[in-house]
C-alpha cells in the first residue's frame, strides 16, 4: 500500500487542490446578467453599469410589460426590487436543487465508511501531514494537528496562487491539463481503489478482465462527460462521484485531529479567498466574469446546465423549453444588428469577437431568446448601444494588451439559449461537497448515528442560510465557513454532550 | 433475525413518517426546507436539555429530571419556531412563488414543522437502536425482554406521530388563544414521556402512548377542519371540494389516514 499511497499524494496534490480553488457558491444571477450586458460585446462590467443593466435584467423572464418611460430612475429602482423578488421566487427550488447533490454525497461517504472498514482504518498518511499524532496527550495531538493543517492550508494556498496566475496569463492549455490529469487519476486509479475496497469489504470476487473493462469504460465516459460534452445528469453524478472518492481519501489519509482542524483552517481560508478584495477565488471568478467564461465545469457542480457546446446542446429543446417559459425565441440577429453601428465607431475590428460571432453565425445555435416584443424600447436601444461603445472602448484598451484566446478549445455559452437554461441556476464548487461530506463521514466513522445526522442536519441549514444570503447579496459567497462551523458545533456538542443523554434514553426506553 | 429484524423495525417506525414525507412535502421545495428547519430547531431544543442534563448527572435520578426539562425545552423550542414562522411570513409570501397556500393555510405548516420535529426525535431515539441490531450482538440474552427493538419501533412511531399532531394543536392554538388547548398539548408530552419511563413494562405503556395518540390525532384533526364528510370527499377523490368547503383550513392529507 505504501508505494502506491505515495504515488498518490501527487495526484492529490492537484486534486484537492483542484477541489478547493473552487469552493465558493455562485449566483448565476449576477454572472448572467453580467454576460447578458455584454452580449455582443465582451468586457468588463463596470459598478455603476450593472447598476443601469440590471433594471433591464428584471425585465427577462417577467411578465410584466414595462412603461416606455422605464428609464427613469425611480422605475429603475422597482425594477431592482420587482427582479430581487423574482430571484427569491425561485429560490426555494434552488434550495432543494443543491440539497439534493448535497445529501447524495454524503450518502455515499457515509455508506462507504460505515460499510467498508478500510476507509477508517489508520495507517498511511498523506505526505503533507507529517505530524502522526502518535503522542498520548491531547495537547501534543492538538499541536500536531495545527502543523498539520498549516502545512496543508500552505499548499492549497500556494496551487491556489499558482491556479489563478495561469488563468490570469490564459494558460489554459496548462490549466486543462491539469484539471484532465487529476480528473483522470480520479476517475482511473481511486476509482479502482475504491471498487477493489468494496469488493474486499463485501468479499466479491470478479476477475481483473472484467474490473479493468468497467473501469475503463466508467473512466472515459466520466471523462468525456465531464470536460466535453454529455447529459447533465450524467455530468452530475459524475461530479458528485468524484467529490465523494476525494472526501473518502480525505478521510482515510488524515490523522483524526488533522482533519477536524483542516476542516475549520480551509473554511477560513475559503472565507478570505472569496470575501477579501484581493482573495484569489474573488479573482478567478472577477476575471471569469470579465472573460465571459464559465469557471472550469471539472471545478464546479451546476444545478443547470454548466458545460457549454455550441452544436450538440440540442437547439431544439433549448427552444422548446425557452417558449414554455412563455419566451419568444427569435433569431439571432438583435445582437449583431445592435452591434454593428458600434462596431464602425469604435473603428476596431477585434479578431476573437468577429470568430466568436462567426460561430455564431454559422448557426450552430442560431437562437437567442430575449424579449422580443416585450418592449425593449427605442430609447433602451439608444442607452444600449451607449453603454455598449462605453463598455467595447475599455474591452479594446483591455484586449490590446491581453489578445484574445482565439484557440480556446470550449467556445462561450453566449448567444445562446443554454444561457436562459443557466440563467437561474446556482454553482456549488466541488470543494463544498467535498468538505461537507468529509465532516459528515468522519462523524459517521466512530459509529454513532445521532452525530452523523445533527452534522447533516446542520450542514443543510448553513447552507441554506448561505444560500439565503446569496440572494441578498447577490456575489459569489464561500459557502464553507457557515456549513462547517455549524457541522463542528454540532459535532462536538453531540458526541460531548447529547449523545451520553441519548444513549441512556435509548437504553432505558424513555421518549422525550 | 438480525438484518429481518433491522428491516422490519426501521419500517415499522419509519415508514408511515417517510411516505408522509414522500407524498406531502418532498414535492413542495418550501415545505422540505422548513421540515429542515424545524428539525434543526428540535436538535437545538435537545442540546440545550442535554447541556442540563451534563449539569446534574450528579443527581440522584438525573435521568428522570432530563426527560422533564427536555419536554419542556421542546415545547419552548415549539414556541421560538413558531415565532420565527410568523416573523418570516413576509418573507415565505415571496419565496412561495405565487402559490400561497403555505401562508394562508397555517396548518400545512403546522403539519410540516410538526412532522420535522418527530422525524428527528424519532431518529434520535432508533437510529443507534437499529444500527445495533444488524451487529454481531443480538439482544435478550440475558434476561433482558427479547422484544426491546420491536416496543421501541412502535413507540418510536407514537412519538413521531405524536409530534405530528401537536405539532398542529400547538400553532392552531396561538392562533385561537385557546390556551387550554396549549396547556393540553404540553401535557400530554409530559404525560406521554412519563408514561414510558414506566419501561419495559410494555403491556402498560404502549397502549397508554398509543391511545394518547389517537386523541390527539382526533383532536387535532377536527381542528385542522375535519369532519366525516371531508374524509368522505378526501377518499372519492373530490380534493378539491375538501379545500373549498373549508376555507379555514384544509386537513394536511395523511392526516386522515390516521
Amino acid at each position: 500500500m505504501q508505494p502506491a499511497a505515495s504515488r498518490f499524494d501527487g495526484g492529490l496534490a492537484l486534486d484537492d487542490e483542484a477541489a478547493i480553488s473552487n469552493n465558493h457558491l455562485q449566483g448565476d444571477g449576477q454572472q448572467d446578467k453580467a454576460r447578458q450586458s455584454n452580449r455582443g460585446s465582451e468586457g468588463r462590467v463596470r459598478g455603476e453599469q450593472e447598476q443601469v443593466t440590471r433594471g433591464h435584467g428584471g425585465t427577462r423572464g417577467h411578465t410584466h410589460v414595462p412603461e416606455p418611460g422605464e428609464n427613469s430612475q425611480s422605475a429603475g429602482e422597482w425594477k431592482e426590487r420587482e427582479e430581487e423578488e423574482e430571484e427569491l421566487k425561485y429560490g426555494a427550488q434552488h434550495v432543494i436543487k443543491v440539497f439534493i447533490p448535497v445529501s447524495l454525497c454524503m450518502l455515499v461517504v457515509v455508506a462507504t465508511v460505515s460499510s467498508v472498514t478500510f476507509y477508517t482504518e489508520k495507517g498511511a498518511y498523506l505526505l503533507y501531514t507529517p505530524f502522526h499524532e502518535e503522542s498520548q496527550s491531547i495537547g501534543d495531538k492538538v499541536y500536531d494537528a495545527l502543523r498539520n493543517a498549516l502545512i496543508l492550508l500552505c499548499v492549497v494556498v500556494v496551487l491556489t496562487i499558482v491556479l489563478i496566475l495561469l488563468y490570469k496569463k490564459r494558460c489554459y492549455k496548462i490549466i486543462h491539463g491539469w484539471l484532465l490529469m487529476s480528473s483522470l487519476l480520479l476517475l482511473f486509479i481511486f476509482t479502482i481503489m475504491y471498487m477493489m475496497e468494496l469488493l474486499r469489504g463485501y468479499n466479491i470476487g470478479i476477475d481483473w478482465i472484467t474490473v479493468s473493462i468497467c473501469v475503463w469504460n466508467f473512466g472515459v465516459m466520466g471523462m468525456v462527460s465531464i470536460h466535453w460534452h454529455g447529459p447533465l445528469r450524467l455530468q452530475q453524478a459524475y461530479l458528485i462521484f468524484i467529490a465523494s472518492l476525494m472526501s473518502l481519501m480525505f478521510i482515510k489519509y488524515l490523522p483524526e485531529y488533522t482533519l477536524w482542524m483542516v476542516l475549520a483552517v480551509i473554511s477560513i481560508w475559503d472565507l478570505i479567498a472569496v470575501l477579501s478584495p484581493k482573495g484569489p477565488l474573488r479573482i478567478l471568478v472577477e476575471t471569469a466574469q470579465e472573460r465571459n467564461e464559465p469557471i472550469f465545469p471539472a471545478l464546479i457542480y451546476s444545478s443547470n446546465i454548466m458545460y457549454s457546446t455550441l452544436g450538440m446542446a440540442e437547439p431544439d429543446g433549448n427552444l422548446a423549453s425557452s417558449r414554455s417559459r412563455g419566451r419568444q425565441p427569435v433569431q439571432d440577429d438583435t445582437a449583431t444588428v445592435g452591434d454593428a453601428p458600434v462596431e464602425g465607431q469604435a473603428g476596431v475590428q477585434r479578431d476573437g469577437d468577429t470568430t466568436r460571432r462567426r460561430m455564431v453565425e454559422n448557426g450552430h445555435v442560431a437562437v437567442e431568446t430575449v424579449d422580443g416584443d416585450s418592449g425593449f424600447t427605442e430609447e433602451w436601444a439608444l442607452h444600449r448601444d451607449e453603454r455598449a461603445l462605453r463598455r467595447r472602448e475599455q474591452v479594446n484598451s483591455h484586449v490590446r494588451h491581453h489578445p484574445p484566446n482565439v484557440e480556446y478549445p470550449q467556445p462561450h455559452p453566449r448567444d445562446l439559449a443554454a444561457e436562459e437554461e443557466e440563467e437561474r441556476g446556482v454553482k456549488l464548487g466541488l470543494g463544498d461537497f467535498i468538505f461537507y461530506s468529509v465532516l459528515v463521514g468522519k462523524a459517521s466513522s466512530y459509529g454513532d448515528w445521532n452525530t452523523t445526522i445533527a452534522c447533516f442536519i446542520a450542514i443543510l441549514i448553513g447552507l441554506c442560510l448561505t444560500l439565503i444570503m446569496l440572494a441578498i447579496f447577490k456575489k459569489a459567497l464561500p459557502a464553507l465557513p457557515i456549513s462547517i462551523a455549524f457541522g463542528l458545533i454540532f459535532y462536538f456538542s453531540t458526541s460531548l454532550l447529547v449523545v451520553p443523554f441519548t444513549e441512556q434514553l435509548a437504553s432505558e426506553q424513555f421518549y422525550i | 433475525m438480525t438484518i429481518a429484524q433491522f428491516f422490519g423495525c426501521a419500517l415499522i417506525a419509519f415508514g408511515p413518517p417517510i411516505s408522509m414525507f414522500a407524498i406531502t412535502i418532498a414535492t413542495n421545495p418550501i415545505r422540505t426546507i422548513m421540515l429542515v428547519a424545524s428539525s434543526f430547531f428540535w436538535l437545538l431544543a435537545l442540546l440545550f436539555s442535554s447541556i442540563l442534563y451534563s449539569a446534574v448527572t450528579q443527581l440522584n435520578n438525573a435521568l428522570v429530571f432530563g426527560v422533564v426539562f427536555s419536554v419542556l425545552c421542546q415545547e419552548l423550542f415549539r414556541f421560538l419556531w413558531f415565532l420565527l414562522i410568523q416573523k418570516a411570513e413576509g418573507g415565505l409570501r415571496k419565496v412561495s412563488d405565487g402559490n400561497l397556500q403555505i401562508v394562508e393555510n397555517k396548518h400545512i405548516l403546522a403539519y410540516v414543522s410538526g412532522l420535522g420535529f418527530g422525524m428527528i426525535s424519532g431518529a434520535f431515539s432508533l437510529v443507534n437502536v437499529l444500527a445495533d441490531v444488524t451487529g454481531p450482538g443480538t439482544i435478550g440474552l440475558k434476561g433482558d425482554p427479547h422484544n426491546f427493538v420491536v416496543a421501541s419501533a412502535f413507540t418510536s412511531l407514537a412519538f413521531i406521530m405524536l409530534h405530528v399532531f401537536w405539532g398542529i394543536l400547538f400553532v392552531n392554538a396561538i392562533h385561537r388563544r385557546a390556551y387550554l388547548q396549549l396547556a393540553y398539548v404540553v401535557l400530554c408530552h409530559l404525560l406521554a414521556s412519563c408514561i414510558t419511563l414506566m419501561n419495559p413494562a410494555y403491556s402498560v405503556t404502549i397502549p397508554t402512548v398509543w391511545i394518547l395518540t389517537i386523541l390527539s390525532g382526533v383532536l387535532a384533526f377536527i381542528v385542522a377542519g375535519g369532519s366525516p364528510r371531508t374524509i368522505k370527499a378526501a377518499f372519492s377523490g373530490h380534493s378539491r371540494i375538501l379545500q373549498v368547503t373549508t376555507s379555514d383550513g384544509s386537513n394536511p392529507t395523511g392526516n386522515e389516514g390516521m
